[in-house]
């Protein structure tokens, strides 16, 4: 247990790549809905920007971050209560949200990503015809 | 399909293994005593803490604070952290759904225990991608010296 804070960020760097085997921490997320997309927040703390990768494969979007080595480098362990060195969660969009045009920007460990809806997705009021 | 649902990734008794050891991390392995300030797993924030020769280490995974009003006192040989994450959900009227709310809002206060060798002159605290660093440097005279022989 002691141990695993710093060997485990040791080779933080080489896993930053990511294979979807390696444990990692899942981030806690807010999901909000409103008329034109949706945004979703999630907590990574200690993931530098450089170390965050975001990826839509078909309708998957994958969110992951590798912390950043904890400074000063030689640390002995003694008490961890985060004890993986990243964060890997997915999510299904589903088919009206537009992931091309996806915003996401990282401030002090909250990741704010905007899924705008496409164009045609976005409501409008529909007539009710009266015969 | 009962057969397929007891396919675990690793092994069953791999993965019972790790709950068993994750229960005791979380309990506490029996007959032992925790610290008086023990807190629930899942505590906001996380808080790590090492150990240098010259120092010792905390960092607190505490994203989205406001550094100004985050607190962080030394008090009586016990570090405690104070601040407060201000909600994002939406105003009653506003026309938002929310779906997921995992994330932890409103005000926290975690306090640390710190050896006894500790220099509360020293301290220094830092703020960086959602971690709050504070670094404590231990008594001169509690580092490790190499003693010439005369």
């Amino acid at each position: 247990m002691s141990n695993d804070v710093q060997t485990r960020n040791a080779d933080s760097s080489s896993a930053a790549e990511s294979s979807d085997k390696a444990p990692a921490l899942i981030p806690r997320v807010d999901v909000l809905e409103d008329d034109t997309g949706i945004t979703l927040l999630a907590d990574l703390p200690g993931v530098p920007k450089d170390q965050l990768v975001l990826k839509v494969e078909g309708d998957t979007l994958l969110v992951e971050g590798t912390l950043a080595p904890l400074t000063p480098g030689k640390l002995e362990a003694t008490y961890a209560e985060l004890r993986l060195p990243r964060y890997r969660r997915s999510f299904t969009l589903s088919r009206e949200l537009d992931a091309e045009r996806i915003d996401a920007n990282l401030k002090d460990g909250v990741l704010r990503l905007r899924i705008p809806k496409q164009a045609h997705a976005q409501p409008r009021r529909i007539q009710i015809q009266t015969a | 399909m009962y057969e397929t649902m007891l396919n675990f990734p690793g092994s069953l008794l791999g993965e019972l293994e790790r709950l068993q050891r994750q229960f005791d991390e979380a309990l506490g392995a029996p007959g032992r005593a925790a610290s008086i300030r023990s807190v629930a797993p899942g505590t906001f924030p996380a808080i790590n803490i090492g150990n240098t020769p010259t120092s010792v280490e905390i960092y607190a995974f505490a994203p989205g604070l406001d550094a100004s009003k985050t607190e962080v006192t030394l008090d009586r040989g016990v570090l405690w952290l104070a601040g407060e994450r201000a909600a994002e959900l939406p105003d009653p009227g506003e026309r938002r759904l929310v779906y997921s709310r995992e994330r932890t809002t409103g005000a926290f206060k975690r306090a640390i225990s710190l050896p006894d060798d500790v220099d509360p002159a020293q301290v220094t605290a830092a703020y960086r991608d959602g971690v709050l660093h504070v670094s404590l440097a231990r008594r001169e005279e509690a580092q490790p010296k190499r003693i010439t022989i005369q």
